[in-house]
């Protein structure tokens, strides 16, 4: 394998996972968004409601909108808690309707759209980690070995990722150490957390697997972190899509969807 | 081979057109189409059978401690019934209301508080959740719901127990139903008291219906009458609730 073959990349498992999971995330997003909207006011512990202090609050003074993280306030005029519907009213509601599912308020039809697309994600979920398990994806692929962690490594590939300075030859078509983390965190941290902290706010899950409300300190820090864990993924999807501009978009998104990916010629050879 | 590839990629040209079509205004448009909407109101039936599963059929809900109880519950809901009839009784401390137990039942009953509070009583503190995603715990105490189907003589026909309510909005009376899992779950009472004093009207005085591993809104308050039935469609809206039949809520609010 040189620079400038066309080669098969990624298997077929991964590839739809990849497509299901992305369109299912987004739908999960904006139908979250709008669950959201029906109290937008976030809590530690077991119990939370109006009379309680909220950690996080988005919300409406006036005419003004507010994001409060803790004792920080920011204006939010425009974006949350305040701003124009596209007929031209003036909507009171935290997260805006170009942002949510349903793009006007009903949280009953959000509802539906999260607590339905909630199965595809985790059987997904669970039906990629099987096959990747046998077709050896996990091993072959995400394996994280003791040399890629060593600081120096480490340090070395985020300076060569902040130089845009990215992999050549068979090189490109390994993981490097960043890949190989955030992805991992992604799979195996980000996105099962986001499946139990749902499940840790169902009053009937919790009944019988009491231990999701231990494992979280409650349902409300359960929502928190249902929160947190969304941001956190939304903050790996802008960086993932940006990497995939910036390495290529045309040669990186054709590798996810048929397979073939053109490897990047040698910095010699070029 | 080719022709394997040509179908994996229309496959995913498929996917890729309907993940734009699905996003902003196209979920909207989606949504708008019954197939469509059915489909995804078929997780709920999938949720229903999943959570008796894997959560268990006589699961308790957790039972909290004193010091876990919300300084304030927060009132949701109808504060006060409009009804004139239920105002007189709650003029009256309720001294003259009857709860009516009937439907598909061998001895329909007409129980006063006094009745009520001889009943098995069991009291909880537990944690009610809002489908709004608020949380707030409280400690409810009342007769057991089982003990009083039994003495009524449940019909083995009954397969729903729906809860009529004093309250209505805009002309649409409140009513909720839960399947006999729930009806006879030990911790699914008819509280008559919550924190220790009879339950206040903006809490639903004098009776509220606790099934501890539902959402907010199956726990009806002001409950004036309790029927068996075995079916739900042929009752009001149909979808054997208030927020069922006026917003698409589920039925089924474990989660």
């Amino acid at each position: 394998m040189r620079g400038g073959d066309l080669v098969k990349r990624h298997r077929l498992s991964t590839r739809l996972w990849h497509w299901v999971n992305a369109l299912t995330l987004l739908v999960m997003l904006m139908s979250g968004l709008m669950i959201f909207n029906a109290h937008p006011r976030l809590y530690w512990g077991q119990y939370g409601a109006n009379f309680d202090p909220a950690w996080l609050e988005i919300g409406t003074r006036g005419d003004h909108g507010f994001l409060r993280v803790g004792p920080v306030t920011l204006p939010t005029t425009g974006l949350l808690g305040v701003w124009q519907a596209p007929d031209g009213s003036t909507q009171h509601r935290a997260f805006p309707h170009w942002a949510t599912i349903p793009s006007s308020y009903s949280l009953a039809d959000a509802r539906i759209w999260h607590l339905a697309f909630a199965w595809l994600l985790a059987l997904g979920l669970l039906v990629f980690m099987i096959v990747s398990l046998v077709n050896r994806h996990f091993q072959r692929d995400l394996r994280i070995r003791a040399a890629e962690v060593r600081p120096s490594h480490i340090w070395h590939d985020i300076k060569q990722h902040v130089r845009l300075r990215f992999p050549t030859g068979a090189d490109a078509l390994k993981y490097n150490i960043l890949q190989k983390l955030s992805y991992a965190a992604v799979i195996f941290v980000l996105l099962p957390m986001m499946i139990l902290t749902g499940l840790a706010m169902s009053p009937a899950m919790t009944s019988g697997w009491s231990w999701l409300l231990d494992l979280f300190g409650g349902r409300q820090s359960a929502r928190s972190f249902h929160f947190i864990a969304t941001v956190l993924l939304v903050a790996f999807t802008l960086v993932h899509i940006a990497m995939v501009l910036l390495a290529g978009p045309y040669n990186e998104v054709r590798s996810m969807i048929t397979g073939r990916f053109r490897i990047p010629p040698d910095k010699e050879s070029a | 081979m080719t022709d394997m590839l040509f179908d994996r990629r229309s496959l995913i040209r498929g996917l890729a057109v309907s993940a734009g079509g699905l996003t902003l205004a196209g979920c909207d448009r989606l949504y708008a189409k019954p197939q469509f909407r059915s489909l995804l109101q078929g997780a709920e039936q999938l949720n229903y059978r999943a959570q008796r599963v894997l959560a268990g059929r006589d699961a308790l809900a957790r039972e909290y401690s004193r010091l876990d109880m919300s300084p304030v519950f927060r009132v949701n809901g109808t504060a006060m019934p409009a009804s004139s009839d239920y105002q007189t009784h709650a003029a009256e401390g309720f001294a003259h209301w009857r709860l009516a137990l009937d439907g598909l039942v061998s001895r329909p009953l007409s129980l006063s508080l006094a009745q009520l509070a001889a009943a098995p009583q069991r009291a909880q503190i537990t944690r009610h959740d809002c489908v709004e995603g608020w949380s707030a715990i409280g400690k409810w105490r009342g007769p057991q719901l089982a003990p009083l189907l039994r003495a009524a003589g449940l019909s083995s026909r009954a397969r729903f127990i729906v809860f009529h309510c004093a309250d209505d909005a805009g002309g649409r009376p409140y009513y909720e139903s839960i399947d006999l899992d729930d009806a006879f779950h030990p911790q699914t009472i008819l509280a008559t008291h919550m924190n220790d004093d009879r339950v206040s009207v903006p809490h639903g005085a004098p009776v509220r219906l606790r099934v501890e591993r539902q959402l907010g809104y199956k726990h009806a308050k002001f409950v004036m009458r309790i029927e068996a039935r075995e079916r739900l469609d042929d009752l009001y809206g149909g979808k054997g609730g208030f927020w069922e039949d006026s917003a698409g809520y589920e039925w089924y609010a474990g989660i």
